[in-house]
């Protein structure tokens, strides 16, 4: 797969050719160098480099003070970057699975997310790790976490789609002075190469949104794996039906922008909310909800969602399959869309 | 025993009696409704706060609990500020957004808990790392009641400590009640000190109403983390004199076991102490109460006489760079048709702009 050729992704400039994987260690690494307050603690993230090698060599380059090999502790993981956050580090704490950032659940929404709220010192640390399914992984290294925290004031969220995103975004965590979750695909991480400029910053701000891929005739708005999904259903729709759906890559959850999808969803009149996630209290239901309350006016049919099934994520592939939503439910759904 | 000086015996007598004394005019304006929400107090245990923060340095850092007042106290921030805070009054540590002793100075080395306990030692490790990739000589010391002891987050905090080698320093606050839960409910340890070995690190006992053996113990303890010697765990034998909130009347507390607490009362004894050593008579004890009630009248009317927050304020420092204020849309005046979506189309505007 490589990415989409969409206006938007910016990666005309020379540069060399990347996978997700490499946009990720490339961001951490530059940060590490030209910052002497970043660091990293995780699982395995020095001796080993990391369960995906994303830190490969870091210990050897930065030392175990700034790349701590901690214990099986969640909890432990991101209290100590919440205070050391709090101290004017940068800390990026490694979840070696997103699913097991529920053991954090506590540190996460009621200090890091409320501390600044409370006490007007904030705590500007990034939790990283790698989300979703695909990777025939069972119920317990596959899920994607985002509506968990969705509820929660005082947490940015990003999920990255494209190797450029997977770079500027994580630079832009690492700088906030807010807590970031950022979700990276696990699936993309080797099956995705695009173009990163060499010798110049990839600058992508927290909470814009980037349009994927141009069209007029229906929004899908996503975010990570999904938008390739999406660009694929895109094009098998231009090809089939001579249909245009724009594809819109929401890149941050929170904070979200409502504008773009608004803007598009305007044009459009038509809106599909897709993600990987379950549908059942999942992100998408606030997605449509903006929609209803800001462009009801301009729509002509309602706003569908394309989710996962309300079931934990299974293990054999053709359950996971089964379970997780494909090309065609999306094209089945603009079909259904577009003909109302 | 202890090196202080007369002049420092005669600050922490002010500091213990500060503390019972704040919390006192606490109880009364709880009872008048001035402080909302729930009261929780220290009787008690003033001597393990005061004792073991009086044992830090300027620089170090320290994490308190609902009952370290006093800790909190000898850290320096001001009475007239813990009045307004736990009056819900304006003031410049939450501003009214939380309660009790849930803020943060860092100017003084304090970082607020939060309500799900043990999950203090996790967080201040993070402030250990910090003076540690600094090359900074600074000790952090958390306090945990033995109930709050009995969280995973605080496994997962002192075994991070351990591992790590912190210069962190854990006070136990075995006050034998957990809400209403007794601590051999709580553990199945009996000697509370026994729990170190899970971590091999150093450990004291200490008599936590006693306030110069809490301080010693404590001083020792930021001694060895200060010099290399990684995390240090002191127990503090204290007991929680009253309920867990001002709503709990503490009547599963067998009466005898309180009466014989009651007999080892830490000001008690410090006073006895204090005239025994001639450190301050009778006569200069009361001087020094007089004076802190006298600053405590004052500080109660600041308190009242400071407003609480403008509801609006509700609203806003969820992040660093927020794009205004969040008010609620019904709340945005007029909320009319023509007013509330910012551009309908024109043909909505022609057939459902007029009110209906």
């Amino acid at each position: 797969m490589t990415e989409g050729t969409g206006s938007g992704d910016g990666s005309s400039t020379e540069g060399e050719q990347v996978t997700y994987l490499e946009a990720i260690r490339q961001a951490l690494w530059e940060e590490m160098k030209t910052d002497d307050r970043v660091f990293i603690l995780g699982e395995d993230v020095g001796n080993y480099g990391g369960a995906f090698k994303i830190t490969e060599g870091f210990l050897e380059e930065f030392g175990d003070d700034r790349i701590i090999d901690t214990p099986i502790s969640e909890s432990a993981i991101v209290g100590a970057a919440i205070g050391a956050a709090q101290m004017g580090l940068r800390p990026v704490a490694e979840m070696q699975f997103i699913d097991f950032i529920a053991p954090a659940f506590d540190m996460l929404v009621n200090f890091a997310a409320k501390v600044r709220y409370r006490t007007g010192e904030g705590a500007g640390l990034v939790v990283r790790g790698p989300c979703g399914a695909g990777a025939r992984s069972g119920p317990f290294h596959s899920q994607n976490v985002e509506s968990y925290f969705a509820n929660v004031a005082g947490l940015k969220m990003v999920a990255p789609a494209t190797v450029r995103d997977a770079k500027g975004l994580l630079r832009s965590a690492i700088r906030d002075p807010d807590p970031v979750l950022y979700f990276e695909h696990k699936h993309l991480y080797r099956r995705i190469k695009g173009e990163l400029p060499t010798g110049e910053e990839v600058e992508v701000p927290l909470g814009e949104a980037r349009t994927h891929r141009e069209g007029s005739d229906l929004t899908v708005i996503t975010y990570g794996s999904m938008v390739h999904k999406a660009a694929e259903a895109a094009d098998r729709l231009a090809e089939e039906d001579g249909v245009e759906l724009e594809v819109l890559d929401l890149r941050t959850l929170r904070p979200l922008d409502a504008g773009a999808m608004v803007e598009s969803v305007k044009r459009t009149n038509r809106a599909l909310v897709a993600h990987e996630a379950p549908g059942f209290g999942g992100f998408a239901g606030e997605i449509t909800a903006q929609l209803n309350e800001e462009a009801f006016e301009w729509l002509d049919a309602p706003v569908r969602r394309v989710t996962a099934i309300d079931t934990p994520v299974p293990y054999s592939p053709p359950l996971e399959d089964y379970h997780l939503p494909q090309v065609e439910d999306l094209a089945t759904a603009a079909r259904w869309l577009l003909s109302y | 025993m202890s090196t202080l000086s007369a002049t420092q015996l005669r600050e922490l007598y002010r500091y213990l009696y500060l503390t019972r004394a704040l919390e006192e005019r606490f109880e009364n304006l709880f009872k008048q409704g001035q402080i909302v929400g729930g009261l929780y107090r220290s009787l008690g245990q003033e001597a393990t706060a005061v004792g073991s923060a009086y044992a830090l340095g300027e620089e170090d850092w320290v994490a308190p609990s609902i009952r370290d007042l006093g800790a909190i106290l000898v850290r320096g921030v001001e009475p007239r500020l813990m009045l307004r805070q736990y009056m819900a009054r304006d003031n410049p540590m939450t501003g009214g957004r939380d309660n009790t002793t849930h803020f943060t100075v860092p100017e003084l080395g304090i970082l607020g808990p939060i309500s799900p306990l043990g999950t203090q030692i996790s967080v201040l490790n993070g402030v250990a790392l910090a003076f540690r990739v600094r090359s900074e000589d600074r000790v952090c010391l958390a306090y945990q009641g033995d109930g709050a002891s009995r969280t995973g987050a605080h496994h997962e905090g002192m075994n991070f400590a351990a591992v790590q080698d912190l210069p962190m320093v854990a006070v136990l606050e075995h006050n034998r009640w957990a809400f209403s839960t007794p601590s051999d409910a709580e553990a199945a340890v009996e000697d509370w000190t026994d729990v170190a070995a899970a971590y091999d690190v150093p450990v004291e006992q200490v008599d936590g109403n006693h306030v110069l053996e809490v301080y010693d113990a404590t001083r020792r303890a930021v001694g060895r983390a200060r010099d290399g010697g990684g995390m240090q765990l002191v127990v503090a034998e204290t007991y929680r004199m009253l309920g867990h909130a001002q709503h709990d009347d503490q009547e599963y507390v067998p009466g005898e076991e309180l009466e014989a607490w009651r007999e080892r009362d830490p000001l008690d004894r410090y006073e006895a102490y204090l005239d025994e050593t001639g450190v301050a008579d009778g006569e200069r004890r009361r001087e020094i109460r007089d004076d802190v009630e006298a600053g405590l009248d004052e500080a109660v009317q600041e308190a009242l006489d400071t407003p609480r927050p403008e509801p609006s304020d509700a609203g806003s420092r969820v992040w660093a760079d927020e794009d205004g204020p969040r008010v609620p849309w019904t709340r945005r005046s007029p909320v009319g048709y023509d007013d509330a979506p910012a551009d309908v189309p024109p043909a909505a505007r022609e057939t459902g702009g007029e009110e209906t």
